[in-house]
């Protein structure tokens, strides 16, 4: 029972590190593989703005969006230039990301080591308990933290007239370019958009779990299982599975004990590929 | 230049620069040599999938560490085998590996493939690292006989006779390959898939004797390392270096021919090894990454396309 909920909020936590994959994948075409090295980065963000000026990791987070934002851009502008213009971005684009998540991750090595980092707060260590269920603040704050981040940004994409010309950029291009919006400036904005939820997904990470600079890896299975089997371009089907993953994860590391964990994502992004590659709410 | 004087023409490569590794007579020569050598055959490997049908693998390191676990689990068994037994066992158990994910992943798009493989890295560490008969996480170590069978020598001489001897199977391979239909099949399918497939190419199986080629070379070029590091263990047998220098020297010296990953190899492991011996151990593996960007952005033929771009 308590193994069912730890993975459901631990699902939540995925849906947040995943949100950025399903923009920059699922809706731009864009195949970041270095994305799990960015939410790194905003981990030692968060781990940075706590240790050095005492902030809460959140509000640290929420301090480095806007740099991230930036760094997103121009990761896009170089992408856009270099593979995307030339239409190479299968066999260069994916290296170039590659290239990005080594560089980022050994640079995280020689500035912070190998050591495990983690941040303090005042509420990490309590938590709720319901008759037979405990609540652990550290599993409850990201969860909450990811919800709002994933529903606000639902209700951006589906409201604003920036969002839904991001939606329509995955679509049809043209149709964009002859209602006189610039495809290439909203894809800019839509990869920004998604670096950014890095900062956050960074600082909930840090919370969850200590971090050092090469547990990035194991995302990359996660983040990508999670995106492939709930459909590209979904936001819905993406929590689900997110939910699903998380719940089957800790099954698995009850059952079988944690360092199984990893191969779980795996071996769901293997089924999906083969059985319904598009996903559960895939279009 | 035909195959048979080409394939000659490597084994005197390979003897000349055997022979002065000895006249050297100094045992680093031997180590950095083995290095380099192994890299050339790690990036041709990675070429003739990713170079050849534009199919990028990133899990590179699981074909590599399943290559050298299988060593270590031979030599458990069996410790009395000879290495190119062993050398030929492992690369039979990666090539089948790397069938079996491209069978699940080859009909979709490359980045599936792509995206399955950086995954296959972290479950094939979680089995090696869950196995306790091959060490688990706590590693293995493999006796490294003092001297070298047949030759005489140090053993690392042994090594690097063996690393060559693949180095020269792997080279002729791929330029067979690049000079025969399949090369022209396999162009065809980083050109433009679907009308290749249209055209009659087919194009599943041709990916697939690419993936286990390329998948079963690699394994052969971990197969070895066990007798090179003496001790294994699952983080430095998947070492992510060995992924990003077997796509960064191909990258770097050039996609399209056997020559690009050669250079490649021959320069970035030359350069790694200076700065190692230089500076520090960090930069040396930040050198092959910073490379490989650079030259994604800038030179996207790599070295052997510059040069071929200014003859013409």
């Amino acid at each position: 029972m308590n193994a069912i909920l730890s993975g459901l909020l631990l699902g939540g936590f995925y849906a947040a590190v995943s949100i950025g994959v399903a923009i920059s994948f699922g809706m731009l075409d864009i195949v970041n593989i270095a994305h799990p090295a960015f939410i790194l980065l905003g981990s030692y963000a968060a781990f940075i703005g706590n240790s050095v000026f005492g902030l809460d990791p959140i509000l640290s987070a929420v301090i480095a969006l806007p740099a991230f934002y930036l760094l997103g851009m121009a990761v896009y502008q170089v992408y856009y230039v270099a593979f995307e213009r030339r239409d190479d971005q299968s066999l260069r684009g994916l290296s170039f990301f590659f290239g990005l998540m080594f560089i980022t991750e050994v640079g995280l090595v020689m500035i912070f080591g190998v050591d495990y980092r983690l941040v303090q707060a005042p509420y990490l260590g309590e938590k709720i308990t319901l008759g037979p269920v405990e609540l652990p603040f550290r599993l409850l704050v990201p969860f909450v933290v990811s919800i709002v981040m994933v529903g606000g940004l639902q209700i951006f994409l589906s409201k604003s007239f920036l969002g839904r010309a991001i939606q329509a950029v995955a679509q049809d291009q043209l149709a964009l370019r002859l209602m006189a919006a610039n495809p290439i400036r909203i894809k800019r904005i839509a990869f920004g958009l998604s670096i950014a939820t890095a900062a956050l997904g960074g600082a909930v990470l840090i919370i969850i779990q200590p971090v050092e600079p090469s547990i990035g890896r194991e995302y990359i299975g996660r983040i990508f299982a999670i995106c492939v089997l709930g459909g590209l371009g979904s936001f819905s089907g993406m929590v689900i599975a997110a939910v699903t993953l998380g719940v089957v994860e800790t099954l698995t590391a009850t059952l079988f004990g944690p360092s199984w964990s990893p191969a779980v994502s795996f071996g769901v992004l293997l089924i999906t590929l083969a059985v319904r590659p598009n996903g559960i709410l895939g279009r | 230049m035909r195959a048979l004087p080409f394939v000659l023409a490597l084994v005197v490569a390979a003897f000349a620069i055997f022979g002065a590794g000895r006249a050297i007579g100094n045992s680093y020569a031997f180590f950095l040599g083995y290095v380099v050598v192994q890299y050339i055959v790690l990036g041709t490997a990675w070429n003739i999938l990713g170079g050849y049908t534009g199919y990028v693998n990133f899990g590179v390191t699981a074909f590599f560490a399943i290559g050298a676990y299988s060593t270590v689990a031979l030599y458990k068994l069996v410790p009395a085998m000879p290495l190119p037994v062993m050398v030929l066992i492992g690369g039979a158990i990666a090539g089948v590996v790397g069938l079996g994910t491209g069978y699940l992943t080859l009909r979709l798009r490359g980045v599936f493939f792509s995206i399955a493989t950086l995954a296959l890295a972290v479950v094939v560490q979680t089995l090696i690292t869950n196995w306790d008969f091959v060490g688990g996480a706590r590693g293995a170590y493999v006796l490294r006989p003092k001297m070298a069978p047949l030759m005489g020598g140090e053993y690392v001489q042994y090594l690097c006779v063996i690393m060559l001897g693949l180095c020269v199977i792997v080279l002729a391979t791929a330029r067979a390959i690049e000079r025969s239909s399949l090369g022209y099949g396999f162009a065809a399918i980083r050109d433009d898939e679907a009308a290749a497939e249209a055209a009659g190419v087919p194009t599943l199986r041709l990916k697939l004797i690419a993936t286990t080629l390329s998948g079963g070379f690699m394994g052969m070029a971990g197969a070895p390392l066990p007798y090179y590091v003496t001790y294994l263990d699952p983080t430095s047998g998947f070492n992510l270096n060995y992924a990003v220098n077997a796509i960064a020297m191909p990258l770097i010296g050039g996609t399209s021919s056997w020559l690009g990953p050669v250079v490649g190899a021959v320069l970035v492991g030359g350069l790694q090894e200076v700065l190692r011996v230089t500076i520090s151990s960090a930069a040396n593996v930040l050198v092959a990454g910073v490379l490989m960007v650079a030259f994604v952005i800038l030179a996207p033929q790599g070295i052997v396309g510059l040069f071929k771009g200014k003859r013409r």
